[in-house]
């Protein structure tokens, strides 16, 4: 008979113990956007459920070292409530608050958004561009890894056996930096990336771009980090002529599929677009940020 | 939809004396179900009941070698286990029950397939379990033994003659001769009028074009579900969702031999049917189950199966050439509809045909319609069924029309604008039509002088549907203090429950909220066709008019009894009974009702009735969007619906009616569509990728209510639920083509289509 058991312990080494002693049908829980839609439509068979809620570290967001610590269990309307949060990351946050609908948002997180591994994940752009980095338990104890490097695959990630994502850490904002996030879908909401794109760069006291992070969504089996783009920003103040260089790394660096929801082509295309578009917004959020 | 336009009119009520028609109280059903508490189809749970599953085919064509059901017999907690085998195999025979006339051996092989699974998603065998766990597990015992054959999902590609045959008994109808071998076109349909040549050789200007439509489905949010109960004695209960309790009784009487006093069903809330309701799926099945156990079953669909199995509408390629004189008046059209029917036939190719050019005064025309069969679920009526589909491509001709006319769209349209008068070009003569009003009312619309921005367009359309009256049943009974219960037997799908209270509170003179309108089972009130043709608040609302005349008639017989005088000097007015002579005081319908043991008993009528003489009803629409030329987006920003609808007995209900259709019609425009892999499998069986508009997609909709009356209707009613969803498929693609200055002919118009097409210069 097929059953789901469920535990929600309130220490994270409790939650990577129990997930390496129920194996592969183990799966932590944060908001269950996906893990419960999942399980109800029979995609992942039923397991153990470990709810990462009751862990104090695993919600919440706290400022440390000048930067943000997010607890992975977040969900994306405490984002989009936190004011100094929205300031210094508004492209993270629009990211995160672009998943589903207004009622996801109560529970949806971007560590669950990270783990699900979609290459569509709305969050995961911007958290590349950001630079972030996010802290692994598991039965070895804690580790810091990239955020890019947590999905190898559609549906795949490098987490071992028993380990989840505890915390997401974004780095200290230096003056005159803005990211933006845009994606594009067929409806204008509650709908899956065809295409997303993440960018964050940091300007000089001239308005000419220094640092400069470019990445794209549903291009590629993970997200894609592209450095090329980024460095078509730097030492320019955005202008048509970076921006074009700019699109032209965007859709270089792009290895898409053809399926329902775009085609190669098309993909390719907009990733460009959506990267110059983005490019622009952040540029003109980063000067705003004296 | 062949319905009499010729009776002679009888004056509607005077409109300048209506007290509760034409308002907008608070709907009577609305609290239950913004409060959560209506129940719906998968709502009402009974004791001992069971979960019933189907087990359905993954093949889009295979013949079902075996069908082996042991080990699911054996598991624990199965109690019940159904394949075709537990059903007659019915011979063939068209049945008129539902929208259209179906046939009884193909509904029945829709519901259980026999010897061949004709889709993906057909259902193959059925079981009922104590949980839905172990329900699942059994579907899995159950092994399926396919000789799979190879498959055809594109209408165009199943009329060709190498095409995998689905039915080797269908030969084509309505040819001159039958055809020496069978073939997937199930039918060819032809209305002719004139001389198709001569009048193209009178032409100054000829378009063509060759449109392309998806197969769309109707996106109710309610699953279908129902509870089946049959008892020992052969009296069976079903309580379903549906937009006929009878329909569903008599299609389960058919399909399992079983007679309708046998069947009672209540209908339960329904959560959106658009046509696609208007079928049986589950209901014969859950009773088969529950024949076999004698628990009752219920059964629910999950949103995968009801794309998989239910609905949908017809994916279509339609052929128009028009030709004009350079004064624009139109002096021929050769129409060509090829509509998919799904895995039996059954398109409505054949209301596309009747719809094609109904707006238009041609001289010479042609349409001729093939109902083609395909590996895909069988077709469902939805709203208008297949006009949308040849009104896109007439509508998008007709634009063409006018831009190489250089005519303003709409008054090309007007100038050959069918009017009192006109024979229509599916036959009968139009009277008291609304079409050059609604065409007026667009035409002198703010919205239609707005200036435009940039990649901005404009697009104009319009539409017509026939609308419906029929069999209809109502009762009207007043309680002893003097309010009323009306009684149909008509689900609510588009607010009929307020307008049936409305006009039988005109008519008893009581305000709306003394008037509660119930929809009852199938034993409780007398036979109604289902809610469907737009026919409700016509031939229902005939129906309850009239037997709330009777009360009043009553009423004042029993008046005229208690003041002592002849029953013709007593009128009734306001609700209340008034006698000629001023000296006798008036008697209330309160006072009358609490009066009755003295006068005869209980107050009620019933009034059964054919209701002949549905006014048919005209749209105008004008949809403005903006494309974003680099990603090929579409918003829409501004759109118009203008409709001849008689008169709006609740006014917002009828709005409301007119939005919901642009919103079908602009996501059948935009985004919405069957995707079949190239095993034939559906790719988007859900609400993520199959995308029917979100709100924030859609701007506020203004409907324009047009109110030339209809003399057959005691307050000047028409249908109106259709004729919405018929113009917007063209009013968003002439909008395109304004935008980017290039005409896209194959819906949806999703971005990557506009992109490649603004590519492609």
């Amino acid at each position: 008979m097929s059953h789901v058991e469920f535990i929600a312990p309130t220490k994270p080494e409790q939650a990577a113990a129990a997930l390496l002693a129920g194996g592969a049908h183990a799966r932590p829980l944060s908001g269950g956007t996906d893990l419960l839609v999942q399980l109800r439509s029979g995609r992942l068979p039923p397991g153990l459920i470990v709810d990462l809620k009751r862990i104090p570290e695993a919600i919440g967001i706290r400022q440390e070292g000048g930067g943000f610590v997010i607890g992975a269990a977040t969900p994306g309307a405490a984002l989009s409530e936190h004011r100094a949060l929205g300031l210094a990351w508004p492209g993270v946050v629009e990211a995160a608050n672009l998943i589903g609908s207004t009622q996801v948002q109560g529970r949806a997180s971007m560590a669950g958004n990270l783990c699900n591994a979609s290459p569509a994940a709305d969050s995961v752009p911007a958290l590349v561009a950001a630079r972030a980095t996010c802290v692994i338990v598991g039965p070895g104890g804690r580790r810091t890894a990239p955020v890019g490097s947590i999905a190898i695959g559609p549906g795949r990630t490098s987490l071992a056996p028993g380990e989840f994502v505890l915390e997401i850490h974004l780095p200290p904002r230096p003056a005159r930096s803005g990211d933006a996030y845009l994606r594009l879908i067929p409806r204008t909401e509650m709908d899956i990336a065809v295409v997303g794109a993440g960018v964050n760069l940091t300007l000089d006291g001239d308005g000419v771009v220094t640092e400069a992070h470019v990445a794209l969504g549903a291009v590629a089996p993970t997200v894609l980090l592209v450095a090329d783009a980024g460095a078509a920003l730097i030492g320019t103040k955005a202008d048509e002529a970076a921006l074009a260089a700019l699109d032209a790394a965007a859709r270089a660096a792009c290895n898409p599929i053809s399926d329902k929801r775009g085609t190669i082509e098309y993909r390719t295309k907009i990733a460009g677009v959506l990267a110059r578009r983005a490019a622009t917004i952040a540029y003109g959020r980063a000067e705003k940020r004296a | 939809m062949s319905d009499v336009l010729e009776r002679p009119a009888a004056a509607p009520l005077d409109d300048g004396q209506l007290k509760v028609v034409g308002t907008r109280p608070v709907r009577p059903d609305g609290a239950e179900k913004v409060t959560g508490k209506a129940m719906y189809g998968a709502d009402l749970a009974l004791p001992g009941q069971l979960v019933g599953k189907i087990k359905r085919s993954p093949h889009p064509h295979a013949r079902i070698v075996s069908i082996d059901t042991r080990r699911a017999r054996a598991l624990p907690g199965v109690k019940a286990v159904v394949t075709a085998a537990d059903f007659p195999d019915l011979a063939s025979e068209e049945y008129e029950a539902g929208e259209s006339a179906s046939n009884l051996r193909d509904l029945s092989l829709n519901v259980m397939a026999r010897d061949k699974a004709l889709y993906d998603g057909h259902a193959v065998a059925a079981v009922a379990a104590t949980s839905s766990a172990i329900a699942d597990e059994a579907l899995e015992l159950i092994t399926v033994e396919y000789e799979v054959l190879p498959h055809v999902t594109d209408v165009e590609a199943s009329m060709a003659s190498d095409a995998p045959v689905l039915h080797a008994h269908l030969f084509t109808q309505g040819l001159a001769e039958k055809p020496s071998a069978p073939s997937n076109i199930a039918k060819r349909n032809e209305i002719k009028r004139g001389d198709l040549e001569a009048g193209f050789a009178e032409a100054d200007v000829v378009v063509e074009g060759r449109y392309t439509t998806a197969a769309v489905h109707q996106g109710y949010i309610e699953p279908h579900a129902c509870v089946a109960s049959f008892g020992a004695d052969g009296q069976c209960q079903v309580w379903s969702s549906s937009q006929g309790q009878f329909m569903i009784r008599t299609y389960c009487a058919k399909i399992l031999a079983l007679e309708s006093s046998d069947i009672r069903v209540t209908p339960a809330e329904i959560g959106g049917g658009f046509g696609g309701k208007t079928t049986v799926y589950l209901e014969p099945v859950a009773l088969a189950l529950s024949r076999q156990c004698g628990h009752p079953v219920k059964m629910v669909m999950t949103r995968d199966e009801v794309f998989r199995a239910t609905g949908p509408t017809s994916g279509a390629v339609v052929e128009v050439k028009l030709g004009a004189k350079s004064d624009g008046t139109l002096i021929a059209a050769d129409v060509v509809l090829k509509y998919q029917a799904g895995a039996f036939p059954g398109s409505p190719v054949g209301a596309g045909s009747m719809t094609a050019l109904a707006c238009y005064d041609i001289p010479n025309f042609s349409i001729v319609g093939y109902d083609v069969v395909t590996n895909t679920p069988k077709v469902a009526a939805y709203r208008a069924p297949g006009a949308p589909i040849s009104a896109f491509g007439v509508e998008s001709a007709v634009d063409d029309m006018a831009l190489k006319l250089g005519m303003d769209p709409i008054a090309l349209r007007e100038k050959n604008a069918v009017r009192d008068g006109v024979k229509a070009s599916y036959g009968p003569t139009y009277r008291n039509i609304g079409y050059v009003e609604t065409l007026e009312a667009i035409k002198t619309h703010p919205h239609y002088a707005a200036p435009l921005g940039p990649n901005q367009g404009r697009g104009v359309a319009v539409g017509f549907w026939f609308n419906v009256g029929g069999e209809s049943t109502a009762a009207v009974n007043l309680n002893e203090d003097g309010t009323a219960v009306v009684i149909s037997g008509n689900p609510d799908i588009g607010g009929s429950r307020a307008s049936m209270a409305m006009m039988a509170a005109e008519v008893l003179g009581l305000p709306v909220e003394k008037v509660r309108p119930i929809v009852a089972d199938t034993a409780s009130i007398g036979f109604s066709m289902l809610t469907g043709g737009s026919r409700t608040t016509f031939a229902t609302g005939m129906a309850v008019t009239q037997a709330a005349q009777k009360v009043v008639e009553d009423l004042k017989r029993r008046a005229a009894m208690l003041m002592d005088v002849a029953v013709d000097e007593v009128e009734f007015v306001n609700g209340a009974a008034v006698c000629r002579d001023p000296a006798k005081a008036s008697l209330t319908v309160a006072e009358l009702a609490a009066k009755a043991a003295q006068t005869g008993g209980p107050i009620g009528a019933q009034v059964s009735l054919n209701a002949q003489g549905a006014g048919p009803g005209f749209g105008v629409h004008v949809c403005d969007v903006e494309v974003d030329p680099e990603t090929g987006h579409v918003t829409v920003l501004r759109y118009t619906a203008a409709q001849d609808v008689g008169k709006a007995i609740h006014p917002s209900y009828v709005e409301g009616q007119v939005q919901g259709g642009v919103a079908q019609g602009v996501g059948w425009a935009l985004n919405e569509e069957y995707i079949f892999d190239r095993s034939g499998r559906m790719e988007n069986p859900g609400f993520l990728d199959y995308r029917v508009p979100v709100a924030s997609d859609l701007p506020m909709i203004d409907a324009v209510l047009v109110e030339v009356a209809n003399p057959r209707h005691p307050f000047g009613a028409k249908g109106v639920g259709e004729v919405p969803i018929v113009p917007p498929l063209a009013a968003v693609a002439n909008a395109v083509r304004g935008a980017i200055g290039r005409r896209l002919t194959d819906l949806p118009l999703s971005p990557p289509k506009i992109r490649a097409a603004i590519d492609a210069g």
